[in-house]
């Protein structure tokens, strides 16, 4: 999957959790939590999609990695080639 | 036979727009139905009706505003509720009736519209009523979705600028729906502050066990079943409302009604402003995975702006959370009827003594502000020390 392509269905998840939100002026470094409005349990609800629609299983400790869009990409972009190799 | 009324949905409502039937004359209903959807100041609300029979006639309109208690539907055969519960919790046992229709379905067809716009179905019908072309029309429901009162506004709008030069459009409706609720957050909150005499009190713990219990209760677990510490406060309160009677019920006419079961109502911020307290009904007896599940269910239906009445109405005590990413403390204002309201800041790191050492820390500062005229200060002391206490054993919570 290229980066675009996992950028795309973050994108709909995204939308999907705030659907309130102008993704299209989302910076891709900016703290999602900040952006979107993502209470814990919002930010939860992101994590969970990833394992369901990418099989990505993130740990607790791992979160903070992902508090942003470019983070989250390069995250799963590591783990989804990990796992072809 | 009885009336089915406008059910009163907070302290502050006086009237509310029927929005959506969900029944129709013929259909059978029981107790804990949702049988319609009310716009309100606090958005769409699905309503339910507290005894079962078979609906005779609907009386209320789509699009009429009524005051609280104006019938809306006569009910024959009707069975009063056997269950008797404060705040009119919906009960679980219910008698045999065809399977009611799923929330999600009700969410779909009432809360979002397919056709590109989000819009209400009461709102599309104003609208289609009025020849009003929705693309107009700046939503200010749940998802920025365009509710009754929008095109309402609009209308009211194009009706006062009838000379408007051409090219102008009638001022933007927007934002009404948010002035509507800040005005009834306000409305509640000077009610408050005005005629309950508040006292107030703050203990920080460290909350290190219960983080720690957390971490690797989720190390186990998918992202799907782990818990937020919110999980924790609310079941801490919660069964500390069994052994404090008095910070969990209600001031009413003059007296405190002790409730027989706890409703933990869990303050949700609505993603651009304003916010809704829905209950956990008898969060006391549930297990920690249970009030996530139902805490994660609030969440995700307030940010959809989908919640119902007994969820509005129900809750006997208040928790006040600011999450992980605020500030170290709040000092909350009670919601009337309730006599109490804890608040929880974020946890902060911080250098502690144990032990007679220094050691690094995180900490949890908890207020608790309660109703003079039921219970005194040292009384609430001890209920704050109790919330505590259950927080440093999160095993056994």
């Amino acid at each position: 999957m290229t980066r675009d392509e996992l950028r795309r269905i973050l994108l709909d998840e995204l939308g999907r959790l705030a659907p309130e939100v102008d993704l299209a002026s989302l910076d891709e470094q900016s703290d999602l939590r900040e952006a979107l409005e993502l209470d814990s349990i919002s930010f939860l609800n992101f994590m969970t999609v990833l394992d369901k629609r990418l099989g990505v299983v993130v740990p607790e400790a791992d979160y903070p990695m992902l508090y942003s869009l470019s983070g989250a990409l390069d995250y799963l972009e590591r783990h989804l080639s990990d796992r072809r190799s | 036979m009885s009336e089915f009324r406008m059910p009163s949905l907070g302290a502050d409502m006086e009237a509310g727009t029927l929005v959506e039937w969900l029944k129709k004359p013929g259909d059978r209903v029981a107790p804990g139905d949702v049988v319609a959807v009310v716009e309100t100041q606090k958005g769409a609300i699905e309503i339910e009706i507290f005894e079962g029979g078979i609906i005779e006639r609907l009386i209320a309109k789509v699009g009429e505003t009524l005051p609280v208690g104006s019938p809306l539907a006569i009910i024959a055969g009707s069975q009063p509720s056997s269950v008797p519960q404060a705040g009119q919790t919906a009960p679980e046992v219910e008698p045999e009736r065809p399977a009611p229709p799923p929330v999600e379905t009700v969410t779909e067809t009432a809360a979002t519209a397919q056709r590109g716009i989000r819009a209400s179905p009461a709102a599309r019908k104003l609208a289609a009523d009025h020849h009003v072309d929705l693309e107009a029309l700046t939503g200010s429901g749940p998802e920025g979705a365009i509710v009754y009162v929008d095109v309402e506004n609009w209308l009211h709008a194009a009706a006062r600028q009838p000379a408007s030069p051409p090219g102008t459009s009638p001022p933007p409706p927007a934002r009404r729906g948010r002035e509507a609720m800040r005005e009834a957050i306000g409305a509640t909150m000077a009610r408050a502050k005005r005629e309950i005499p508040h006292y107030y009190l703050q203990h920080t713990f460290e909350f290190d066990r219960a983080l720690d219990w957390l971490s690797r209760t989720n190390a186990a677990l998918g992202p799907d079943r782990r818990l937020v510490p919110g999980t924790l406060l609310v079941k801490a309160l919660a069964l500390a409302c069994r052994e404090f009677a008095d910070f969990n019920g209600y001031w009413r006419d003059g007296h405190f009604e002790a409730s027989q079961s706890v409703n933990v109502g869990t303050a949700i911020a609505i993603p651009g402003g304003g916010l809704v307290a829905p209950a956990i009904m008898e969060a006391d007896r549930l297990e920690l995975p249970a009030v996530m599940e139902r805490l994660r269910d609030l969440v995700n239906r307030v940010r959809a702006g989908r919640y119902r009445g007994s969820e509005l109405t129900g809750a006997t005590v208040t928790l006040s959370s600011l999450g992980e990413r605020s500030v170290e403390g709040l000092w909350p204002i009670i919601n009337p009827p309730q006599v109490a309201i804890v608040g929880a800041g974020t946890p902060v790191e911080r250098p502690w003594i144990r032990d007679g050492r220094v050691v690094p820390a995180a900490t949890l500062m908890l207020t608790l502000a309660a109703d003079h005229r039921v219970s005194d200060g040292h009384r609430g002391a001890r209920f704050l020390a109790a919330i505590a206490a259950k927080l440093q054993e999160p095993e056994k919570l």
